[in-house]
């Protein structure tokens, strides 16, 4: 064939005359990327935002801290393997350990709508409760806020979260090397899975669980080992294919993985075949990449391999010079094509 | 266009077949789809699944033809080496 | 998966290459018609197993494309109506219209909702009585049987609260226009394995014979589509312009009979505009008699609209095969995955959107001519 065809599949959403903001801006695609560059970040610009990393890193003193925000707008409210009370603690601790700190406080805003029922409101706080006890931090601060029916979900929830940073490395998109290691947690795909399931009514055999957990423990021991850990990005909303696309952007170098080595279970990868979903984009909430030199790859691989949270972890590719701001995965039968960056949100298609 | 889906019925429901419905068993995921334009399925078929309706029933023995076709094609090969 | 993991077998794929690559012994320009075999053999790369002889076009087989835009304006206007809930296919929510598409829509407050079944929005009409619940029936002879059914189901139930946006289209007409057009270059078709499982493959005789062009029912897993490709570039090798059917394992010669049976019960052959194309002949369905009270554009009085397209989109050269997105002056500049000039661009399976994702990027080890 006269010129190589390498195409990325997701279907693109036209951005240029939105004037009002849509579902697929809060997506974790390029729109959302876009929406922060062009609207929200410029307005704040200052030194800490520039990583553009999960947590920022600061000294106060002489002592380092890490300082994250995220909001939890999650629908339904409860679903197999947790709820929003879970997400709203686990996946504020994990962006701290995505900067290698240790999280110790958090601060807890609730957005309440009327008519929500308070026995709820009961169940996700014991649900905060015990998953604060089990990631070992505290909420000691906060607010609660009603509003009118109709204007939220049942609740909104955000979190604050700090962290002590007790380790010299810088881990962040910008210490990435070409031929770093690329490591990849765990199966992906579940917690996306497991909310759409309940949304299109889709049982399984075995049910899918959102695979929502705490990272921080599992990344203290690979800092404790002496791992040289460049950077770590935890997947949520867009998937791997995501957060892949912006370190390879950030770092400004090539990423190449084996579509073989990402593991994704069985019910998940037929969910994802029946709804027309590609398991890349899907969302998780207790996986994460790590970027390490290659020859702390095996040692790496063997400490997370020992913990529950990670125990199916894998080197699914490696960085390089050439490609830079790309993500190529070679496929099951050898070809290989650029995995893209989602436009917009990934829709169930019927093509 | 025509993303379909093989699957494997494990119940089948309803008298009047304009509204029968089964559960098909989708490699771990169980749904629900109508099977009116499958009139003669029975539990334990493969068929194929377009936007929650069967189109149509697997035939195994035509499913596994192309493979038979690469076997011999093997075949050939390897006894073309060997006659080298 | 059973039927679906051996299907996409890597040593079984490269085998059929070979085969292909043995075979070959000049250039070929086949078109695959269907929107989910481009999205295969970009999944799968498979294009780059095949020997430079071999030139796929990808066809118009994909309803995001080739819905007309007067059909997304109506859409768009009966979707923000209050009092309707207005269910669609995930792949229609961004097409734009001539300004906004349905998830703009849905931004402003209409009702817009995903399903995964036209059963689905007829069990929205019956748990919301004081709606209005539209679906947005689109697709190829596919998707007709279970659109069809929909609107049986409501007959018979006497709902009288659900519609169908009809958007439906047929292949075999496409593939005349595509042939018989002056310009064309297809030398032979895939054809759309699951369009084949519902029709048949009776109605491509006369048209392989006609056109004297091979057309191979294909599947939509690697293997299937390897296969296609080999039996196709097989019969032009030899000369040959028939009818084959690989996709044996779904698709027989009649089709699947009570599936017909529903869709000339409920639908009846009309015209249709292809976006990009224009006007085809008895290439579209519409509902008939007393199904006509489901007609959504009845229902809601829209009258007939004509829309001008922008002259700078070549989507209809493209989606025939006569030029390659790069051909287009606008492509990339005026006309991107985020500003669409046209259908093709807007679609994960339009041609402009897949070219897009790989202009300008240079991969190493790539296959170099």
């Amino acid at each position: 064939m006269a010129d190589d065809k390498n195409f990325a599949l997701s279907c693109p959403t036209p951005v240029a005359n939105y004037e009002q903001i849509l579902l697929a801006h809060g997506g974790g695609g390029k729109l959302m990327h876009q929406l922060l560059e062009s609207v929200i970040l410029p307005p704040l610009d200052n030194v800490h935002l520039q990583p553009r990393h999960d947590a920022s890193v600061f000294v106060v003193g002489n002592q380092k801290l890490a300082f994250t925000t995220d909001s939890y707008v999650v629908s339904p409210l409860f679903f197999a393997g947790g709820d929003i009370g879970t997400l709203a603690i686990n996946g504020t601790v994990n962006d701290l350990a995505m900067a290698g700190a240790r999280p110790l406080y958090l601060s807890l805003g609730l957005i309440l709508e009327e008519g929500l029922p308070v026995e709820t409101l009961s169940r996700i706080m014991d649900s905060i409760k015990e998953t604060a006890a089990e990631a070992d931090v505290q909420i000691i601060t906060g607010d609660t806020k009603v509003v009118d029916r109709g204007k939220g979900d049942g609740i909104f929830i955000n979190t604050a979260g700090i962290g002590v940073v007790e380790h010299g490395l810088n881990i962040a998109p910008g210490s990435v090397q070409p031929g770093d290691a690329i490591i990849l947690s765990g199966d992906i795909g579940r917690h996306g899975i497991a909310i759409m399931a309940q949304r299109a009514g889709l049982q399984f055999e075995t049910t899918i669980e959102s695979d929502c957990a705490p990272l921080h423990t599992v990344v203290q021991k690979l800092l404790a080992a002496g791992i040289d850990v460049h950077c770590l990005r935890d997947l949520t909303r867009g998937g791997l294919a995501s957060a892949l696309n912006e370190i390879a952007r950030q770092a400004r170098l090539g990423i190449h993985i084996a579509e073989t080595a990402i593991a994704v279970c069985e019910p998940v990868r037929s969910a994802c075949e029946l709804l027309g979903l590609d398991p890349l984009y899907v969302a998780n909430e207790g996986r994460f990449v790590a970027f390490v030199p290659k020859n702390d790859a095996e040692r790496a691989l063997a400490i997370l391999n020992k913990e529950l949270v990670s125990q199916a972890s894998a080197v699914i590719g490696s960085t390089t010079v050439t490609d830079a701001g790309l993500v190529l995965m070679t496929g099951t039968i050898g070809s290989t094509r650029i995995v893209d960056m989602l436009s917009g949100e990934q829709l169930p298609r019927i093509c | 266009m025509c993303l379909a889906i093989p699957g494997k019925v494990i119940s089948i429901a309803g008298d009047d077949p304009v509204f029968r419905m089964g559960m098909i068993d989708f490699g771990g995921v169980i749904k629900e789809v109508n099977l009116c334009y499958v009139p003669e399925v029975k539990l334990g078929d493969y068929v194929i699944i377009h936007v929650g309706f069967a189109l149509n029933i697997i035939d195994e023995d035509e499913a596994q033809k192309v493979f038979g076709y690469l076997r011999e094609m093997e075949e050939l090969g390897n006894a073309a080496g060997e006659a080298n | 998966m059973k039927f679906v993991d051996e299907y996409r077998d890597a040593k079984a794929a490269r085998e059929l290459a070979t085969c292909i690559k043995a075979v070959v012994t000049r250039p070929w320009t086949i078109m695959e018609i269907c929107g989910g075999q481009t999205h295969a053999i970009v999944r799968f790369g498979i294009d780059e197993l095949l020997p430079p002889e071999i030139t796929l076009v990808h066809g118009p087989g994909c309803p995001v494309c080739v819905t007309a835009v007067e059909l997304i304006e109506k859409a768009i206007e009966i979707a923000s109506k209050p009092d309707v809930i207005f269910c669609s296919f995930g792949d229609m929510l961004r097409v734009p219209g001539l300004h906004r598409d349905l998830l703009a829509v849905k931004a402003a407050g209409g009702d817009v909702r995903i399903v995964y079944s036209p059963l689905d929005a007829l069990k929205l009409a019956t748990e919301n009585h004081d709606k209005q619940v539209v679906f947005f029936a689109v697709g190829f002879e596919t998707t007709a049987p279970a659109n069809g059914m929909a609107a049986y189901q409501a007959l018979r139930l006497g709902i009288r609260n659900f519609f169908l946006l009809v958007s439906h289209v047929l292949v075999p007409p496409a593939m005349e226009a595509i042939l018989g057009s002056p310009h064309n270059q297809v030398q032979g078709f895939l054809a759309a394995g699951h369009v084949c499982t519902v029709m048949g493959y009776h109605e491509y005789e006369s048209i392989a014979a006609k056109y004297k062009t091979p057309i191979v029912v294909t599947g939509f897993e690697p293997v299937d589509i390897l296969q296609g490709i080999l039996m196709c570039v097989t019969q032009l090798e030899q000369g040959r312009c028939e009818v084959e059917n690989p996709y044996s394992r779904v698709v027989t010669r009649e089709g699947n009979l009570p599936a017909q049976k529903l869709m000339k019960e409920v639908f009846e052959v009309v015209g249709r505009k292809w976006r990009g194309i224009g006007e085809i002949n008895n290439s579209g369905l519409a509902l008939r008699g007393e199904y006509r009270q489901y007609d959504a554009e009845l229902r809601f009085g829209l009258a007939n609209r004509k829309i001008e397209e922008s002259a700078e989109c070549i989507s209809g050269l493209i989606l025939q095969g006569i030029k390659k997105p790069h051909d287009c002056p606008a492509f990339g500049t005026r006309c991107s995955p985020e500003h669409p000039l046209g259908a093709t661009m807007v679609s994960s399976e339009g041609a402009c959107a897949a070219y897009h994702r790989y202009r300008g990027a240079t991969v190493s080890g790539r296959r170099a001519g």
